[in-house]
């Protein structure tokens, strides 16, 4: 299967790939997926003021995986809370032109994002 | 070094130059059918089929006249066991096969179980991919008519005790097949020795053309009959009808000829080579697993899992090198490989498996670029990966509540 461009791209140079620290106030922190179906996304972001400063992730996955999640981290940065949780895994198909086996990669990355941000809430309402 | 590099010579190997130059003439000034028998043009036809009937036959032991031309293995697949399962219905409907053969046989035998009825015994495999002699007899019924096992998997390389299952055949007098497209011309096959009445096999594995096979099919001790499933000129004995693609069957012939001479040789090259490419790669990196046998195992395969690192993102970190997965990603079933899952590999190993296949043309220095360039890979993917950092963190992966999706 040929990759797009733009899955190349983020594969070869992918886009704030590493980790926060769990417990780091204002760190919200999403894993999805399981290593026998072949793609595990961690996604993590971090918070002040209700806007997103920071995402980072790291994948076990495909290439359109890993391509899917690094988009996802530079969408997030700059958004508030709630305009992340409006991001849908069809945006993500549509900017890296995924083909039809390669969708659930996209689903994939919104529920990631979904995890990290619930996550981030659970962490701020439990204080 | 030219790119990209080949290593995938279990999908196809590229045709030897010494066969192509066989087979030059007949495409242009020796044309004719093989099966025109009053002119010219056919006699040359014919003895050139003849000439590669012998040249194949030699390879595996044969009698030439037990060749039986097809469009390729799995053809001869497919032909071997509807053509056995038709021809003797009567005398019973079970047939015994391993749940590591390849997709013609698989699919062949539930389109058997399905249309026919006929009872299917899918022998499972030991850790390393070894169809057990044991399992084989205990299968046996009064009603087996056929034991089919591959000589040699096309995924990990195991090859199969062949010549005690066919001991075994033969004592309970059940025909017995062997799918050997990735055994013969890579390693010693002989039909006599090792008791098979029908063997399927392919030109474009053994530096041949594509679009040409052969079935042996056995004729004497016993002489084994199977009904044709093409209809036509009755050519090949009646057992395959078309016209001989004459110029293929040239060259499958000489690239029979070239292994029979070279096979031993190559083989030694290529297990060191493919040995050393082993050792460097376990070398620079922790927790790689090779699946199918250690030592029982074709002379140019090598498969390893990588744990934490996706198959398909580890081909597209190496694309300059071609090579294949066992991973779900590469298929359209978005399931992993049934022959790796067959042995007991987990499923996240099976995600992270990669196969080399090296060939005659395969170079030193590829292998050495395609080792350094894995292990480069790998060590990125695993930056990359979630499941190495909960690895290294002390995280049991197995204790993880995942959710599957």
């Amino acid at each position: 299967m040929a990759y797009s461009e733009k899955v190349v791209d983020h594969f070869n140079n992918p886009r704030n790939m590493g980790s926060f620290k769990k417990e780091e106030d204002g760190v919200g922190t999403g894993i999805v997926g399981a290593p026998e179906c072949g793609d595990v996304m961690k996604l993590q972001i971090k918070v002040q003021n209700d806007t997103i400063v920071d995402a980072k992730f790291k994948t076990f996955g495909c290439g359109s995986a890993i391509a899917s999640s690094s988009l996802a981290t530079e969408w997030l940065k700059g958004k508030t809370v709630e305009e992340a949780g409006k991001i849908k895994n069809t945006d993500i198909v549509q900017e890296l032109n995924l083909p039809p086996v390669k969708i659930h990669c996209s689903v994939l990355a919104e529920d990631a994002i979904k995890a990290a941000l619930a996550d981030y809430q659970k962490k701020a309402d439990s204080k | 070094m030219k790119f990209p590099i080949y290593l995938d010579n279990h999908a196809t190997t590229p045709m030897d130059p010494r066969v192509l130059e066989a087979m030059l003439p007949y495409f242009t000034e020796k044309f004719g059918n093989a099966a025109s028998r009053n002119h010219a043009f056919g006699w040359e036809a014919e003895e050139g089929v003849e000439t590669a009937r012998k040249q194949i036959a030699k390879l595996i032991h044969a009698d030439a006249k037990e060749i039986v031309f097809t469009s390729g293995a799995t053809e001869s697949n497919n032909l071997a066991l509807k053509g056995v399962v038709e021809m003797y219905h009567e005398k019973g409907d079970h047939i015994i096969t391993s749940s590591t053969e390849h997709r013609a046989v698989l699919d062949t035998a539930k389109t058997l179980e399905t249309k026919r009825g006929v009872k299917v015994t899918y022998l499972p495999v030991d850790k390393f991919g070894m169809v057990s002699p044991k399992d084989v007899r205990d299968a046996i019924t009064d009603k087996t008519i056929l034991i089919s096992v591959m000589f040699a998997n096309n995924e990990i390389g195991t090859i199969n005790p062949i010549k005690e299952i066919g001991k075994i055949a033969k004592e309970k007098g059940i025909l017995f097949h062997c799918d050997a497209t990735q055994g013969v011309g890579k390693v010693p096959v002989d039909v006599q020795e090792m008791g098979i009445d029908l063997m399927s096999f392919s030109a474009h594995k053994i530096y041949g053309p594509k679009g040409i096979g052969a079935l042996y099919v056995r004729k004497k001790n016993p002489r084994v009959r199977i009904a044709a499933q093409m209809d036509g000129g009755g050519h090949e004995r009646g057992m395959r009808s078309g016209t001989l693609a004459v110029p293929l069957i040239v060259g499958f012939g000489k690239a029979c000829e070239l292994c029979e001479q070279e096979m031993a040789a190559d083989a030694a090259r290529l297990s060191v080579m493919r040995d050393r490419l082993h050792a460097t790669i376990t070398k620079a990196l922790e927790e790689v697993y090779l699946n199918g046998h250690p030592t029982e195992r074709l002379p140019h395969n090598l498969n390893i899992s990588f744990a934490y690192v996706e198959g398909e993102s580890l081909l597209m970190g190496c694309k300059e090198i071609a090579l294949s997965s066992g991973s779900a990603c590469t298929s359209a079933t978005l399931e992993p490989s049934y022959v790796l899952r067959a042995l007991g590999v987990g499923a996240e190993l099976a995600h992270s498996s990669i196969r080399f296949g090296l060939g005659r043309f395969t170079l030193d220095e590829e292998v050495d670029y395609a080792a350094k360039k894995i292990i480069e890979t790998v060590t990125k993917l695993r930056e990359m990966s979630p499941l190495y950092e909960m690895a290294k963190e002390g995280i049991d992966l197995k204790t993880v509540q995942w959710a599957a999706h």
